[in-house]
């Protein structure tokens, strides 16, 4: 019996503070990855932007194209609705939107696009070379696949949680909804307070 | 005689039948100036087993119907030859399955504009016909469900 609870007390010291549960996700747990450390890359006016810069916020990282019908915008609506649903703490939150197409995806398309969900949303880029780079240091896959006289782009649709210390935390998935994205988010920030 | 005559009548219907694809609830969500493709969702049904072959669009130098799928995590877009209505059952275009792509779009697709699109649908029998649309835009970052569930559009 005793060993029994003293089991129960380790493996619940060991799960988390244990306020009473061990800490759940909606996402998938990343913690202590030794990937995804981080990105340098260029805002619409130019200025290059790393992790570093978003220190003390909760960063929300996913890669798309503007020339996206679908999954893109969805992903910005989510995002949005979460910020939403997180009342006051969703000004912690910096949603940041990479994109796998620098190509179409312009510096000033960039802007529009992403303030037409949220102002405070940003919208990063780099060359060809410094998009490969990213995506292969978030494991992202992307490729272009000719579409009539076009190309649409393939692409991971996981959307990277980093911690306000600028860790990567979660990837959550394109299925998920953004109530069950704001309540990670929630879970995140009680962690840490 | 009473028995010749239904039967004539669902020669009829049948024949018919392609007159009959309704298209309901069509919409394009609104690009910000520069992007030059966006994507036209609609609910199609049918009395009879049909196909949307293809689509096009003034607005648009390009038009496809595309399907989005997620494996593993990867969107994946692809062109399809067409998209079945199964009669009765209808088919529905929508965020996280199939659209028609509009590209290369000569301007800006705005908010509250409507953009014409006609559908070539082709019955079992193989015969073609077109269905005008008038598809209205809704904001960039218009929900995924239908009009039911966009808030913003409704008014209580």
């Amino acid at each position: 019996m005793t060993r029994i609870h003293a089991l129960v007390f380790a493996l619940c010291a060991a799960l988390a503070g244990c306020g009473g549960q061990a800490p759940s996700f909606n996402g998938v747990d990343l913690t202590g990855a030794d990937w995804g450390r981080g990105f340098s890359l260029q805002d619409p006016d130019g200025h290059t932007r790393t992790l570093a810069d978003f220190r003390g916020k909760y960063v929300l990282l996913f890669f798309g194209f503007t020339h996206c019908p679908d999954v893109c915008p969805t992903a910005l609506l989510r995002a949005q609705e979460m910020r939403k649903l997180l009342g006051a703490d969703g000004a912690k939150v910096q949603v940041i939107f990479v994109t796998v197409d620098p190509e179409r995806d312009t510096a000033a398309l960039m802007r529009e696009y992403t303030a037409a969900f949220d102002p405070s949303f940003l919208g990063l880029r780099a060359d060809a070379e410094g998009t490969k780079r990213v995506a292969s240091e978030f494991k992202v896959f992307y490729e272009k696949v000719p579409a009539g006289a076009s190309y649409t782009v393939n692409h991971s649709a996981l959307t990277y949680v980093f911690d306000a210390q600028g860790r990567l935390r979660l990837a959550l998935q394109h299925t998920q909804t953004a109530e069950q994205f704001a309540a990670d988010l929630r879970t995140l920030m009680k962690q840490s307070s | 005689m009473q028995r010749t005559l239904i039967a004539s009548l669902f020669v009829l219907a049948a024949t018919s039948a392609l007159a009959q694809v309704t298209v309901k609830d069509p919409w394009v969500r609104a690009t910000v100036p520069h992007q030059t493709a966006t994507g036209a969702f609609m609910q199609l049904s049918s009395p009879a087993d049909a196909k949307l072959v293809s689509a096009s669009s003034p607005v648009a130098g390009v038009t496809e119907l595309h399907e989005m799928k997620m494996e593993k995590d990867v969107m994946k877009m692809r062109p399809v030859p067409g998209i079945a209505i199964p009669a009765g059952k209808g088919a529905e275009l929508k965020p996280g399955g199939y659209h028609v792509m509009l590209m290369n779009l000569k301007g800006q697709v705005k908010e509250g504009d409507t953009v014409p699109i006609t559908l070539v649908v082709e019955g079992k029998d193989g015969k073609r016909e077109t269905v005008e649309v008038k598809a209205a835009v809704r904001p960039l970052n218009a929900p995924a469900g239908g009009a039911d569930h966009g808030g913003m559009h409704m008014k209580h």
